[in-house]
């Protein structure tokens, strides 16, 4: 039965096998923030004046579009989990594995392809013009298209989260209030809801990460986000101090949302009192509601998948009557895989030590750690990236512009995710287990492994996951950090973007979506049809 | 499923043979050793060159690809422990800074003399290697070309409502604004700025899809640089889009040059043999004939693309690029401030 614990755990001092790690990620974590502090102090008095009026409405402007993105991401994600793991929807595999793919397609590729698709004079604007004269479409530049693109970017944290945190959850609670005569309504609104809280939470706060910090979307759709000045500094007046400075603002942004992500998820805690989640929850049988519950998969893939892939589709296609050769980049797919997947695997094993200090050993330290874990998420990839460079070729002189410091790169910039899915798991793991495990003489590591670990699978594969993805699609770090003729697919698809070549990325962007979709079936679908169970 | 310590143990393995491979990688070397390029310029474009280089000096290139100012800050970062040798950028506007700010070395007067002094630091610290002229590109079926203005102050009318397109955040539309307030002063600048911006212009992330939406129909006229139609035509060859060169010193016509600099600590023998090589007759050429974006060669007695008039024929503004640089912030505050950048 999932309970609500308020008291805290006293599980005496943190091992240090355990702090020492944690303290390790997270000071790796925090070096993009050293680098715009050391920025910012030696900066003059000038570079602060970039902050006046201006920058308020900045700030403004950015909060409206995180609000709606992590509104649209919330109001697509949390449904899809739930049809897709506890109804007995047709196809819930492929929805799933294909609900989780637009996390792969990098936000430019996103809003070009939505763009080139619903722009005022684009292809769905060609294809009305001759049977209904629409002569051009509503506009699409601002907050609509930017807002648009970061949810396809973004929903499926929301997604991917919910949906590990609903195959965790304990049906006895649902059932006992199915049993005490609660409608099926009342039961997902009053009961399987509010368990998902924390998953909510951690998407959400993802979401909400990744529109601060984002600029190819903006950027493409002109909306005057945050990260737009901060690029505006670099690309116009080679000035990194006023960037550090905005940047500095994006932190002080980063923060509020954090605050704002732990009171929604408040101090209440949501596990379960039984082991592993050995019993699948009973499907919902949909009944008359399957086929528009089927409707609203097939709408958010289509909008968010198939159109995108169309337009690419149509890209590429374009090099046909030009008599090029359709090209695909293999070995920079390759170099995208290898890079991608041990990042992950980094990723995940760093992040367990964090999450289960904030989880196990509570204390405004252990709490403290892991937020300030999530400080440097908002920043724009190229401050990220400029600090590792900063840090890296005074400290780190042999590994610089190796594959070891890209991959470095890859955990800093991506750790939260991993963090977020495996703290919204432990959440739901009740500690009565691991008080059970060091009761009976295991120690405090041995308990994190083989106790602790086996029981938040799914949100460490998920975690996994979110990492890998992001980081098959990361381009500024991979510019400037890559070994000298280390390609990936992220790089050829800015290449070829960057000198028009349409018909040259779009292969490029079609290889990254497919060879993903393998890995996020192994780490999210296979596991779902894993505990389904019979439908 | 593997468990997580046993995904952990494979995890540090896979890193450390990754570590090694790369490793490797780097002290792997030509016979005539190696340059290491920090491009802004895109691979597609400049590869070629580098090729051509190798082929000639037995040196082989390593080349970093980036953001022309994401390297400038890159280089800026990394300090006196820089591995780059060459800095080959977008824009004269990203070579001032990084000159500068002390990080690039004096090139050879051999190597300055090739170009002409307009196309050059006057402190001889980066030369440029092609230039491009801005434009208004228009689309040819819905504008003729007798109905173009032959200055950039005719664009404001109510013809363009609407229909005009210009990339307010890249770096060549900035230098030329600040172009105009250079040669007619800030208040007509601003004026002007205020009508087009009355007008209703669209506003788009770079020059590139400037053109895009010019062929699409969605704007009439674009203020972008001569280049990029060229880029266009290489994806869309029907596209009905065509450039319209303004002149009389007008700032609408200004050219502007991709150049080359010498990162300051950098040995200086496979970088010189480069810039060299760059501003040889053989180079220039490839952009005369070659290269995708039809630049300008900007070498004595080398001929521009068929179909281009010739650079001594632009009849720009008489500007110096330094000065460009120095009043670019001014001109971003005036941008800013008229609601082209915010």
């Amino acid at each position: 039965v999932t309970t609500r614990v308020a008291r805290l755990a006293i599980r005496g001092r943190a091992p240090l096998l355990l702090t020492a790690p944690a303290l390790v990620t997270a000071g790796a974590v925090l070096l993009p923030l050293v680098y715009l502090v050391i920025r910012s102090t030696t900066a003059g008095r000038d570079a602060w004046a970039v902050l006046d009026e201006s920058t308020a409405r900045l700030v403004l402007d950015t909060g409206l579009l995180v609000a709606v993105v992590v509104a649209a991401a919330t109001a697509i994600g949390v449904p899809l989990a739930w049809l897709v793991t506890r109804t007995d929807l047709p196809g819930r595999l492929i929805w799933g594995v294909a609900a989780a793919l637009p996390l792969v397609i990098p936000s430019y590729v996103a809003a070009l392809t939505l763009l080139g698709a619903l722009g005022p004079r684009g292809l769905l604007q060609g294809v009305l013009e001759r049977p209904f004269g629409v002569d051009r479409l509503p506009e699409i530049y601002g907050l609509p298209g930017a807002a648009i693109a970061l949810t396809l970017s973004t929903y499926p944290y929301v997604f991917l989260l919910v949906a590990a945190a609903l195959r965790e959850l304990d049906p006895a609670l649902e059932e006992t209030a199915r049993g005490l005569g609660r409608s099926r309504l009342a039961v997902l609104l009053h009961v399987t809801l509010p368990s998902l809280r924390p998953a909510i939470a951690a998407g959400g706060l993802l979401v909400a990460l990744y529109v601060l910090s984002d600029f190819g979307a903006v950027a493409l759709m002109q909306y005057p986000a945050l990260t737009r000045a901060v690029y505006l500094q670099y690309q116009s007046l080679f000035d990194r101090d006023p960037a550090a400075v905005l940047s500095l603002v994006l932190v002080v942004l980063t923060a509020c949302v954090l605050v704002a992500e732990s009171r929604f998820r408040r101090r209440a805690r949501y596990h379960r009192t039984t082991a592993t989640a050995a019993r699948p929850a009973a499907r919902v049988a949909l009944g008359r509601w399957r086929w528009p519950a089927a409707g609203f998969c097939a709408l958010v893939v289509s909008l968010f998948l198939v159109l995108p892939i169309g337009v690419l589709g149509y890209w590429t296609w374009q090099a046909v009557p030009l008599g090029r050769p359709i090209e695909l980049a293999w070995q920079a797919g390759l170099n995208s895989l290898l890079a991608a997947g041990i990042a992950a695997a980094i990723a995940v094993a760093a992040a367990l030590p964090v999450a289960a200090l904030a989880e196990r050993y509570r204390s405004w330290g252990t709490r403290l750690l892991e937020r300030a874990c999530f400080a440097p998420n908002a920043l724009p990839g190229i401050v990220i990236a400029l600090s590792l460079v900063f840090f890296g070729v005074r400290y780190a002189g042999p590994l610089y512009q190796t594959l070891a410091l890209l991959l470095f790169a890859y955990v800093v910039r991506f750790l939260p995710q991993a963090l977020a899915a495996t703290g919204s798991a432990l959440r739901t793991v009740n500690p009565r287990f691991e008080d059970a495990s060091r009761g009976l003489g295991r120690g405090p590591i041995a308990t994190l492994l083989l106790v602790t670990a086996p029981l938040v699978r799914p949100g460490i594969l998920t975690g996994a996951a979110l990492v890998f993805l992001s980081a098959m699609k990361e381009l500024p770090a991979t510019l400037l950090l890559r070994p000298i003729g280390f390609d990936t697919l992220s790089t050829e698809i800015w290449q070829a973007t960057a000198a028009a070549a349409y018909s040259e990325a779009a292969p490029s962007a079609l290889l990254l979506i497919a060879l993903s979709a393998p890995l996020v079936y192994l780490l999210v679908g296979r596991r779902g049809a894993e505990l389904s169970g019979p439908g | 499923v593997p468990s997580v310590p046993r995904l952990g143990a494979l995890s540090l393995l896979v890193l450390a043979l990754a570590t090694a491979c790369a490793g490797s990688d780097r002290s792997r070397s030509g016979e005539g050793g190696t340059l290491m390029v920090y491009s802004g310029r895109e691979e597609e474009l400049v590869e070629p060159l580098f090729d051509a280089f190798e082929r000639a000096s037995g040196i082989s290139v390593e080349v970093r690809y980036g953001d022309s100012a994401e390297l400038a800050a890159t280089i800026a970062d990394e300090g006196d422990d820089s591995p780059a040798e060459i800095f080959f950028a977008q824009d004269a506007g990203t070579l001032g800074p990084v000159a500068d700010e002390g990080l690039l070395a004096e090139l050879p007067a051999e190597v300055l003399e090739r170009v002409d002094e307009r196309f050059r630091d006057p402190d001889g610290r980066w030369v440029g290697t092609s230039g491009r002229a801005r434009v208004v590109a228009y689309n040819t079926d819905a504008v003729a070309e007798d109905e173009l203005p032959d200055t950039i102050f005719g664009f404001t009318g109510p013809r363009w409502k609407g229909k005009l397109g210009l990339p307010p955040a890249n770096a060549s539309f900035q230098a030329f604004v600040t172009a105009m307030r250079l040669t007619v002063g800030e208040e007509r600048t601003r004026v002007w700025l205020e009508a087009i911006k009355d007008s209703e212009p669209r506003f788009y992330e770079r020059n590139g899809a400037v053109l895009e939406a010019l062929a699409a129909g969605e704007i009439d006229v674009g203020l972008v640089d001569h280049s990029h139609l060229y880029l266009l035509k290489d994806e869309q060859p029907d596209a009905r889009v065509a450039n319209h060169y303004l002149g009389g010193g007008d700032a609408g016509a200004l050219v502007n040059v991709a150049g080359v600099g010498i990162v300051e600590h950098a040995d200086a023998d496979a970088p010189r043999r480069f810039v060299r090589f760059l501003l040889a007759d053989e180079a220039q050429r490839f952009y005369a004939e070659l290269a995708r974006e039809a630049e300008y060669p900007l070498v004595a007695g080398i001929e521009a693309r068929p179909g281009l008039p010739a650079l001594d024929e632009i009849d720009g503004p008489a500007i110096a690029f330094e000065d460009l640089g120095a009043e670019l912030e001014e001109t971003l505050e005036l941008l800013n401030e008229l609601g082209y950048t915010s």
